[in-house]
């Protein structure tokens, strides 16, 4: 029985310090929880700074809304949810030991999600060539011809964009990190490392994915969906 | 195996209602509904994050009850931090 490969591998994978691989399994993704709950007070800082500015300067938070690109918003939420699409179906081809499968949805994974960060660097290129970067050579002379019937002022919309950039930018700074994490399951998925008994690099790693897609949900809506109808 | 395999056609489903989702709260922020545009917006950001946090994150059959009890401490601390400061600007007055 010892001799038999499923279970020298399964023993190996079972660390000496739990009763068996379920307990195991549960405190990896109870340890992945924890630690997305101090990623949700991470960006819930800047959800908490957004919300003070935006009931402070509504006009100007509805003016730098309108000024994206939301077809380009939209399109780009839609590639998150696929992405999230194939993470789910690759845990599950994980939890069936089915390897190809596995190596299939994680390089889907990673079209999604480099997809993603190209448009997002599309949007974030277009906002530099319409000076809508705070700094120095920040403009918002267009926002205030493209809405004529409210009083704008630049300062405060600096702070919009600023907030757009922050929470875009570390939002991004996510999913390069997750990418880098599917390109480590995708390598060790491919070599077979991942089975029905031991897959949990994989289930976590999707906890991950899930979490920034759901960031992605509330940032989509109160980025790019403030006073669309005026 | 006590972990639960769903099937495939019920996370395409979930997939399915998102993208839909999706689009109604893109369609719909074009309609003037006054205030409730923005109450619209975010039950559904809402709706979308339980079906992604339910399903694809697999809360709905996590067989470990600590792990539900993290995600609404999380989420009560993150109350916390938003209706505190809220609460702080909203009666000091700003000039």
């Amino acid at each position: 029985m010892a001799d038999s490969p499923l279970v020298v591998e399964h023993q190996e994978a079972l660390h000496h310090q739990f009763v068996d691989a379920e307990q195991q399994r549960n405190a990896a993704s109870l340890g992945m929880w924890l630690f997305l709950g101090t990623e949700v007070m991470f960006f819930g800082g800047m959800f908490c700074a957004y919300l003070i500015y935006r009931l402070w300067y509504y006009p100007e938070f509805a003016a730098g809304s309108r000024s994206l690109d939301i077809w380009l918003g939209t399109v780009n939420t839609a590639v998150l949810i696929c992405s999230s699409l194939t993470v789910a179906l690759g845990v599950r081809a994980a939890q069936m030991g089915k390897r190809r499968l596995l190596v299939l949805l994680l390089l889907l994974t990673l079209v999604f999600g480099l997809g993603f960060l190209g448009i997002k660097a599309v949007e974030w290129h277009d906002k530099f060539v319409e000076h809508h970067v705070p700094g120095i050579s920040f403009n918002a002379d267009d926002l205030m011809r493209d809405n004529p019937q409210i009083h704008i002022d630049p300062a405060h919309t600096q702070i919009y964009f600023s907030l757009y950039f922050a929470m875009t930018g570390l939002h991004a700074l996510h999913m390069i990190i997750g990418v880098g994490i599917f390109c480590y399951l995708t390598y060790y998925g491919w070599k077979g490392r991942y089975t029905p008994e031991y897959h949990t690099p994989v289930e976590i790693g999707g906890l991950y994915w899930h979490f920034v897609d759901l960031i992605w949900i509330y940032l989509f809506p109160l980025l790019y969906l403030i006073d669309r109808h005026r | 195996m006590s972990e639960p395999i769903l099937s495939s056609k019920l996370y395409v489903g979930i997939w399915a209602a998102l993208m839909v989702l999706t689009v109604i709260t893109a369609t719909v922020a074009f309609v003037d509904l006054g205030p409730f545009n923005t109450v619209v917006a975010l039950v559904i950001a809402t709706l979308k994050a339980l079906l992604v946090v339910l399903f694809f994150m697999h809360v709905k059959y996590a067989s470990e009850r600590l792990t539900k009890m993290v995600i609404v401490c999380s989420l009560f601390w993150l109350l916390i931090l938003l209706f505190l400061s809220l609460a702080d600007y909203h009666w000091r007055g700003h000039g």
